[in-house]
């Protein structure tokens, strides 16, 4: 999918330059070479503050956040998954799931969340079919609450930012209303069914 | 009287975090430093791999933008997302996003590199970024990994969870900064 786009950005950015040549073909061979020092700049950049932030993250795994989030989240959750018993390890595995993207540990957040979606298959071992819980899980997950966007903060600062977490408080907010709007959609859709 | 409440707790989040972590640390007596310095060498290859992403998406949006193929397209496209408040600037990065998270990263960068940071486009940009999802690569891992073929509505409501953390982004940022 993302071969034939970014191919295509290509194609379609230079035979746009061909059929427009008052602008001079030049100015596509100086992006390419301009583009380059520019991504070498940003990742050399970055490597400070991201492997500040991988040493913080790796901390706050030992010390026990996530599982802090899963036991704060846990009331919560277990109302949205009526279908799941509160006492299954479908139930914990996804809290520390969800609790791993809160944080913004994606790394740590896949293999998780891999690992409640089998824990959500035993529930319902037969068919091909996504279980409810699935579908709940995934929307919780795709719209994920943000508390720290770690990356995001660290290309900003990467690149001459003032104030690189000024972001932060935005992000919790849009992220917060997301995750309801599609815990709604989800139960929306799901009524529509049956 | 909101917005000064988020703001403050932009200003807050890191630091807080920081004291949390130490004192969380030191009543668990863990080997803080040693974490730290195990857990800061795995950034450090996270940077050095994001390179070729970052390299890939700034050559093909540079080819884009220099070739005025950009502003003819958005040009089509930008009055009707203006409309309702969605600068022409930021589409590319929406398109990107659901789709590939590094490809993504690459636009946001590059508008970084074009706006400046600290631009309204900027600030869109991060926000855009930190609250969406990769929702395509989610939902096709975690399926894929039991066996999951009819998905239901969950692509629908990832995607649609999507479009309203891009716009509440965008006009999260037009209303505080």
């Amino acid at each position: 999918m993302l071969n034939a786009i970014w191919a295509g950005m290509i194609i379609v950015g230079i035979c746009f330059a061909m059929v427009h040549p008052e602008r001079g073909m030049e100015h596509i061979t100086h992006a390419v070479f301009r583009a380059s020092e520019q991504a070498v700049a940003v990742a050399l950049g970055l490597i400070g503050l991201l492997a500040f932030w991988s040493g913080i993250m790796r901390v706050a795994e030992e010390a026990g956040f996530t599982r802090l989030i899963a036991r704060l989240l846990a009331p919560l959750v277990r109302r949205l998954f009526p279908s799941v018993p509160p006492d299954h390890p479908a139930m914990g595995s996804m809290l520390m799931a969800l609790s791993a993207n809160m944080l913004g540990l994606g790394n740590a957040a896949t293999p998780l969340g891999l690992r409640a979606m089998r824990d959500l298959r035993d529930l319902d071992p037969h068919g091909d079919e996504a279980t409810d819980a699935m579908c709940t899980f995934l929307a919780l997950s795709t719209a994920g609450v943000t508390i720290i966007p770690s990356t995001v903060i660290a290309l900003r600062a990467a690149q001459g930012s003032s104030d690189p977490t000024a972001i932060v408080g935005p992000t919790l907010v849009a992220t917060m209303l997301s995750t309801v709007i599609a815990v709604v959609l989800d139960r929306l859709y799901r009524g529509g069914r049956r | 009287m909101l917005v000064q409440a988020v703001a403050f707790l932009s200003r807050l989040a890191i630091p807080l975090l920081l004291l949390l972590l130490m004192a969380a640390g030191v009543r668990k007596r863990l080997r803080l430093y040693e974490l730290f310095v195990e857990g800061a060498k795995e950034g450090f290859d996270t940077a050095v791999q994001i390179l070729p992403y970052l390299l890939a998406m700034f050559v093909a949006l540079g080819i884009l933008r220099e070739s005025g193929a950009f502003d003819a397209v958005l040009g089509l496209v930008g009055p009707l997302t203006e409309a309702i408040g969605v600068p022409r600037e930021v589409l590319p990065l929406a398109l990107l996003r659901p789709l590939s998270g590094s490809g993504a990263l690459g636009a946001m960068s590059e508008l970084f590199a074009s706006h400046g940071p600290d631009s309204q486009i900027g600030l869109m940009a991060s926000v855009i970024q930190g609250s969406t999802e990769t929702t395509f690569y989610v939902l096709t891992v975690y399926f894929g990994s039991v066996g999951v073929k009819k998905v239901r509505h969950a692509l629908a409501v990832g995607v649609w969870a999507d479009v309203f953390a891009f716009l509440l982004a965008v006009y999260a940022v037009q209303l505080m900064f």
